[in-house]
C-alpha cells in the first residue's frame, strides 16, 4: 500500500531522513517508532505528499505521491503533528469543508461528516467554535478530518501527544478500529503506545531504517538468544564436567565464586530454550543449582539499542524480512530479568518517553 | 477551488474583516459624496472614486495580510498541501472570495450614480466605468497583496510589506516625474532593473548559469539598443513607471476612458501575482 523507496531529505547541510526504504501492506496498523527528532514528521510529511523529498520516491497505493499527485492524495488521510484547524469554524463547518475539498458527493456530504464525527466521539462539542475546544477534542477533530473520504491509507503523525489517560485509551481504541478498514501509520516516541496498538514497529533512528518487522519477532529476536544464567554449588571442574558440551549451546562461560560456587552463562542458539537440559544434566551428575534465571529482552531493550547514539554500537540495520546473522552481539550487559511481558501492557505503565 | 472559497468567503464575514473592509470604504465613499456630489453640486460620481482609491492602501493589506501568512504559521497549510486539490485551485479560490468580499461594498457604490439622477442629469457611463476601473484596481492590489502574504508566516510582516509595495505603486507616477530624463540615466535604471530581475530568478531557480546568463543577456540588449538609437532612451525610464503604475491606469477610467489596454494590462497583473502565488507556494513544499 505504501511503498517508500531510497527516501532521503536534506536541510541544507543537515541530513534528516536517509536513504529510508520500506514496505507497508495493506491492512493493520504500523507504529513508526524513532526518538524526538529522527525523521518521523519528514517522513510523514513526504508520504503525504506535503513535503518533496531530495531524493528517492513514495507510491502510495501504486501512485507516486509526487508524479500523479491528485490520485495519490485521495487515497491518505493525514493528521500532522499539529492538527491543521481553523479556530474561527465549528468541527462541523470544518469536516464539511475538508470534505468537500476532498471531493465528496455532493449529496453524502452531511453523512460523510456525521459518520466521522460519530466515530471520533465529537457530536457533543460539533458546533461549538475548535477555538474554545480543548485539546484532546481538537485532536479528535483532526482525525476525523483524516478519516473524510474514506481514505484507504491514514497516516497518523502522534496522535496521543498532549493527551489525558482517558483520552489516550479512547484514541488508542479508534486507532484499533481503524486497522480493521484502513492502513494505518502511526507514528510515535511512546513505545508502549506502540507495542499496545500496531501489528508492526518500524524504528527509525537519525533518519535511518533501524528496525522492521512485527513487535513479537523484535523481542524474541533478542530473547531467543539471550543467555541463560546458571549459579551452582560447585567448583570450576565440576561445573565444566557438568555443563560444557551441552546440546544446543552456542558457548558457555565459567567463573568462581565464592563458597565452593561457580557462576556459569550459558548462550543457547537462537531459539532454543536450554534451562530444561541444564536441570537435567545437573541432576545426573548431582551438581546443586543454586540459581537459574534467563533475561529476556524486551521491545524497550531493541529500541534503546537500535536507537542508541553511538553509531558503531550495531552493525548494520536489522531488517526482519531476512532472519539471518546472530543478534545479540554487542548488546548492554544491563538488562530486565525474567518476567514475561504482558501482551497487552496497560497504556499508563511502562510509558518510555524517549 | 470551491471548497476553498467557500470556507474563505465564510471567515471573512464571520470575523470583522468582511464588514470593516465594506463600512470603511463606504464611509468614505459617503463622506466623499456627501462632499464633492452633494454639497459641491458636481454631477460626476467617478470623482468620489478618484478620491478614495488611496483606501486601498490601508484595505488592501487588511484583507491579504491573513491569506496565506496564517496558514503557514498555524500549520494549516498543511491540510492544503495534504488535500487533492492543486495549489492553483488554493490560490485562485482564496482570491476569488477576496474579490466577493471587494465586490460588496462595489455594489453598494453602484446604487450612488442611481441615486444620484434623482438631483439631475448624471453621467452614468463614465459613472460606471471608471467603478469597473475602481473595481479592478482593487483585484489588482488584492493580487499582489496575497502574493506577499504567500511569502512570510508573519501577519504584520505581511501587511507591512504589502502597504510599502502599494505605496510604491501609488507614488509610481509622482516619483516617475523626478526620474531624470536623460536617455544615459534611463539606460542605467533598466540595467539596474535587469540586474534585480537576475537575482530574483537566481534566488527562485538556485540556478546562477541560467540567472548570470538572462542577466547578461538582458543588460547586452539594452546596450544594443542604445547604441543603435540612443534617442529612444531619453525620459524611457519614467515613461515606464508611468505606464505600470496601476494607478495611473484607474485615472484613465476616472477620466472617462474605458481603455481596454487597461484592462487587459490590469488582468496580466493579476495573472502574474497568481500565478507567483502558486509558485512560491509550490517552492514552500520543496524547502520548507
Amino acid at each position: 500500500m505504501i511503498e517508500v523507496s531510497h527516501l532521503t531529505k536534506r536541510y541544507g547541510a543537515h541530513v534528516a531522513v536517509s536513504d529510508l526504504s520500506f514496505t507497508i501492506e495493506k491492512g493493520g496498523i504500523t507504529g513508526f517508532l524513532g526518538p524526538n527528532g529522527a525523521g518521523k514528521s519528514t517522513t510523514m510529511n513526504m508520504i503525504a505528499g506535503c513535503l518533496g523529498p531530495s531524493e528517492g520516491t513514495v507510491r502510495v497505493g501504486g501512485f507516486d505521491v509526487l508524479g500523479e499527485p491528485m490520485k495519490a492524495r485521495e487515497k491518505i488521510g493525514y493528521l500532522p503533528e499539529l492538527p491543521p484547524l481553523y479556530a474561527d469554524m465549528t468541527p462541523r463547518e470544518y469536516l464539511n469543508f475538508v470534505a468537500q475539498a476532498r471531493r465528496v458527493p455532493r449529496a453524502k456530504l452531511a453523512q460523510e461528516t456525521e459518520r466521522a464525527m460519530e466515530r471520533t466521539r465529537l457530536c457533543d462539542v460539533a458546533d461549538r467554535l475548535i477555538a474554545n475546544l480543548s485539546k484532546g477534542y481538537r485532536q479528535r477533530v483532526g482525525i476525523a478530518q483524516a478519516l473524510l473520504g474514506d481514505p484507504e491509507v491514514v497516516l497518523l503523525d502522534e496522535p496521543t501527544v498532549g493527551l489525558d489517560p482517558q483520552q489516550i485509551i479512547e484514541i488508542r481504541e479508534l486507532i484499533r478500529d481503524l486497522g480493521r478498514e484502513h492502513t494505518v501509520l502511526l507514528s510515535s516516541h511512546i513505545l508502549s503506545e506502540v507495542q499496545v496498538v500496531c501489528d508492526r514497529i518500524i524504528i527509525l533512528a537519525r533518519g535511518k531504517l533501524a528496525a522492521s518487522d512485527t513487535a513479537e519477532h523484535l523481542e524474541a529476536l533478542l530473547s531467543g538468544g539471550a543467555p541463560v544464567r546458571v549459579l551452582l554449588r560447585a567448583d570450576e571442574t565440576a561445573a565444566r564436567e557438568a555443563l560444557e558440551g551441552l546440546a544446543q549451546v552456542e558457548s558457555a562461560s565459567f567463573s568462581p565464586e565464592g563458597d565452593g560456587c561457580t557462576r556459569v552463562e550459558l548462550t543457547p542458539e537462537s531459539g532454543a530454550d536450554v534451562r530444561e537440559a541444564i536441570f537435567y544434566r545437573c541432576a545426573e551428575t548431582r551438581t546443586p543449582i543454586l540459581e537459574m534465571g534467563q533475561s529476556r529482552a524486551s521491545l524497550e531493550d531493541v529500541f534503546l539499542e537500535l536507537t542508541a547514539d553511538d553509531p558503531g554500537a550495531r552493525g548494520d540495520s536489522y531488517d526482519g524480512d531476512s532472519h539471518d546473522g546472530t543478534p545479540g552481539d554487542g548488546r548492554p550487559g544491563d538488562r530486565t530479568p525474567e518476567g514475561e511481558k504482558p501482551e497487552e501492557a496497560p497504556p499508563e505503565e511502562t510509558e518510555v518517553i524517549l | 477551488m470551491r471548497a476553498i472559497m467557500k470556507r474563505e468567503l465564510a471567515a471573512a464575514f464571520r470575523g470583522m474583516t468582511g464588514y470593516l473592509f465594506s463600512a470603511f470604504l463606504l464611509l468614505f465613499a459617503g463622506i466623499y459624496t456627501m462632499a464633492y456630489n452633494l454639497s459641491g453640486v458636481y454631477a460626476n460620481f467617478e470623482y468620489v472614486l478618484d478620491a478614495i482609491a488611496f483606501l486601498y492602501l490601508i484595505e488592501v493589506p487588511i484583507l491579504t495580510m491573513r491569506q496565506l501568512a496564517e496558514e503557514k504559521r498555524q500549520k494549516t497549510d498543511l491540510l492544503l498541501y495534504s488535500l487533492p486539490i492543486r495549489l492553483s485551485d488554493v490560490v485562485l479560490g482564496k482570491y476569488l472570495a477576496m474579490l466577493a468580499v471587494l465586490l460588496a461594498p462595489c455594489a453598494v457604490l453602484a446604487l450612488y450614480p442611481l441615486l444620484l439622477t434623482r438631483f439631475g442629469a448624471v453621467p452614468l457611463a463614465t459613472a460606471y466605468g471608471a467603478l469597473a476601473g475602481f473595481y479592478l484596481l482593487g483585484a489588482c492590489l488584492l493580487s499582489v497583496g496575497l502574493f506577499i502574504s504567500s511569502l512570510t508566516e508573519s501577519q504584520v510582516a505581511s501587511a507591512v510589506l504589502t502597504l510599502a509595495a502599494l505605496l510604491i505603486l501609488y507614488f509610481m507616477s509622482a516619483l516617475a516625474s523626478f526620474v531624470p530624463a536623460e536617455a544615459f540615466a534611463s539606460l542605467i535604471a533598466l540595467i539596474a532593473l535587469v540586474a534585480l530581475f537576475a537575482f530574483a530568478l537566481y534566488r527562485l531557480s538556485r540556478n546562477p548559469i541560467v540567472a548570470i546568463g538572462a542577466g547578461l543577456l538582458g543588460a547586452g540588449g539594452l546596450c544594443a539598443w542604445y547604441a543603435a538609437d540612443s534617442a529612444a532612451f531619453a525620459g524611457l525610464f519614467g515613461r515606464i513607471m508611468e505606464q505600470l503604475s496601476v494607478f495611473e491606469r484607474f485615472y484613465g477610467f476616472v477620466d472617462g476612458v474605458f481603455d481596454l489596454t487597461s484592462v487587459v494590462y490590469d488582468l496580466s497583473i493579476i495573472g502574474v501575482f497568481l500565478f507567483l502565488t502558486v509558485q512560491s507556494l509550490e517552492k514552500r513544499r520543496w524547502s520548507e
